[in-house]
């Protein structure tokens, strides 16, 4: 099924869809102008298929539902989802993945400012976010787990791969980096590794998701060495205020 | 007398946006009331306005004051301070039509007129300063009047409603300018009064802003040893107050302006090299009082041009585009691409990283 949205409000248009939903696994939606909220908390066996740019909050509570992207998205992109799975084929704004905490969310060009904040896992539930192009500052805000890959391609207006304040107060999961980046960027209490013989089969894994989805060559992305940015601490701000 | 917002503070939603035409070709007012019109929802009716730039050619060399009055009394005082320090070549009712959302409307009206020369020679300041210092007068001393707009061939409309509403109200599809800027208000502590929407003007100084000023008091008590009043209790105030000191009257660039506000962190600065490193020290050191702190995205309209700041933490969202000889800037993408589907480049203004485009000379 079809629907269109137009400058519709985002409850009527979120209303309808939900109804469709009710009948049909899938529904496209056409001429998308801003529109918050779309696909919040859509579960499992359910596709939204959006063209055009969706508004803030997109998926946010997804629970296991898919949503694919034919645009660019804007801010808080799967905003605390518990599971499923977001596409964007293009670049998405700000604080993409906030406090995702299952799921997957795969982004074909570039995310703005705190992408991952304070992701988080939990034994079985492991979010993981794939950024295609670059970032900007405060990638992996607070987190406290999950796995975030930056791989740095199509880097159009030649900007840093990761903006300023990379990782700052981050006291979990792990962040894998293609190629070089300002180490200057990444902030104090963060370890900077080569990766491990697990962690490339987890980077292979999920770069070869990404490469299906949008038509890229795994063997040349590949190819560039990856870097593992871990905390080394839990605890980054236990002394801030009170010494111990 | 409407009631003016109270000493509490105001976080904000908010909306901004701007369309500018480096050609200096003019346009009319729909397309940023469309803009700004997507981001509905940033807004809560309590406040809208705009600034257009280039919409009064025939009166170019003149200022132009619009001015609310609570009721003909505070138009008479008005006008006759006008008239004795300036010479007034025409002045109307700026023509409005009716909304069904907008009440409540103060008397609105506007001057042109120029600087006499006499006052001038008395004076020893130029005619800028001298009618910074005459709206200053009338807002502060004269009950139920508010210069809300003072420029040269330029101009701010605003206020209580949607920001759609407020275009409508005054007619903007109407005017022509080659630079336009919008805001979309979300008061939430306040009532929210018409001289409060934004934008905040002095003299071709016009701030739209989404976010709040932490630092507030500490830059008010700096701007206000210079002879500024902040008496409309609203942060944004302060920083169309700090451009105009540092940019007007002291000569500093509006980049350098823009990296005093938003300055870099000592860290960046002790990464620099040696000749970067002592300007950004002396600068931080001299003007620390004038750094701003807190979220906020702006968009100061001037007569040098237009210019697009984020704080330094990148705390809210700023998108800008290009196509053709056009910027645009929007808190959301899909504003911009309601307006310009196929952008030739889109990107976010990154944190603490002003982005200014001049302007060219006018086209009639």
């Amino acid at each position: 099924m079809t629907l269109m949205a137009g400058k519709r409000s985002f409850r009527d248009l979120n209303a309808e869809i939900r109804a469709a939903l009710e009948t049909e696994n899938c529904v496209r939606v056409e001429n998308v102008n801003g529109q918050r909220y779309m696909g919040a908390g859509l579960s499992k066996g359910k596709r939204l298929e959006i063209y055009g740019t969706p508004g803030n909050d997109m998926a946010a509570y997804l629970d296991g539902g898919a949503l694919e992207v034919f645009g660019n998205g804007q801010e808080a992109i799967g905003n605390t989802m518990g599971g499923g799975s977001v596409t964007v084929h293009g670049h998405v704004g700000d604080t993409l993945g906030y406090a995702m905490r299952d799921g997957e969310i795969f982004v074909e060009k570039r995310a703005g400012s705190r992408a991952g904040i304070h992701m988080k896992e939990f034994e079985a539930m492991q979010p993981v976010v794939v950024i295609g192009g670059i970032v900007g500052a405060f990638l992996g805000e607070y987190m406290a787990g999950g796995t975030l890959i930056v791989l740095g391609l199509e880097n159009e207006y030649d900007q840093p791969v990761v903006g300023a304040h990379c990782a700052t107060g981050m006291h979990g999961g792990r962040i894998f980096i293609r190629g070089a980046f300002p180490t200057e960027n990444v902030s104090e209490h963060i370890s900077v590794l080569e990766p491990n013989e697990k962690d490339r089969a987890d980077l292979e894994r999920h770069v070869r998701v990404y490469c299906e989805r949008f038509g890229k060559d795994f063997d040349a992305i590949m190819r560039e060495p990856f870097h593992k940015l871990v905390p080394t601490t839990s605890r980054p701000y236990a002394n801030l205020y009170t010494p111990n | 007398m409407l009631q003016r917002e109270g000493q509490v503070r105001i976080p904000s939603g908010c909306a901004i946006a701007a369309v500018t035409d480096r050609s200096g070709a003019r346009f009319s007012g729909m397309d940023i009331i469309d803009c700004i019109a997507l981001m509905h929802d940033r807004s809560n009716g309590l406040g809208g306005g705009f600034a257009a730039y280039g919409i009064y050619p025939e009166y170019r060399d003149l200022f132009a004051f619009h001015i609310f009055y609570d009721d003909n009394d505070a138009r008479i005082k008005t006008e006759e301070f006008l008239f004795r320090h300036f010479d007034i070549e025409t002045f109307e009712q700026i023509p409005t039509r009716k909304v069904k959302s907008i009440h409540q409307a103060p008397l609105i009206w506007r001057y042109f007129g120029v600087v006499p020369q006499s006052k001038i020679k008395k004076n020893d300041f130029d005619e800028e300063e001298y009618t910074a210092r005459c709206v200053i007068r009338i807002n502060n001393s004269i009950p139920g009047a508010f210069v809300f707009s003072s420029g040269k061939n330029m101009g701010a409309f605003k206020a209580v409603g949607y920001p759609e509403d407020v275009g409508e109200y005054y007619m903007l599809d109407e005017y022509k300018a080659h630079t336009w800027t919008a805001h979309g208000r979300f008061p939430t502590n306040t009532p929210g009064w018409w001289g409060g929407a934004h934008p905040f003007t002095l003299l071709d100084w016009s701030i739209v802003h989404n976010g709040e000023i932490s630092s507030y008091d500490a830059n008010r008590r700096y701007i206000e040893q210079f002879g500024y009043k902040c008496n409309l209790q609203t942060d944004t105030e302060v920083i169309t107050y700090l451009f105009d000191l540092l940019v007007r009257r002291q000569g500093l660039t509006l980049e350098t302006a823009a990296k005093i506000l938003a300055a870099p962190e000592w860290d960046a600065i002790d990464r620099m090299p040696e000749a970067e490193r002592e300007i950004y020290t002396a600068l931080r050191v001299v003007y620390a009082s004038a750094l701003i702190n807190g979220p906020f995205s702006i968009l100061v309209g001037s007569k040098h041009g237009l210019l697009a700041l984020n704080d330094r933490l990148k705390l809210r969202s700023l998108i800008t585009a290009e196509k053709g000889t056009k910027t645009f800037f929007a808190s959301e993408e899909s504003a911009i691409r309601v307006i310009c589907p196929e952008p030739e480049k889109i990107m976010a203004v990154e944190g603490g990283t002003p982005i200014f485009i001049p302007f060219a000379e006018v086209q009639d």
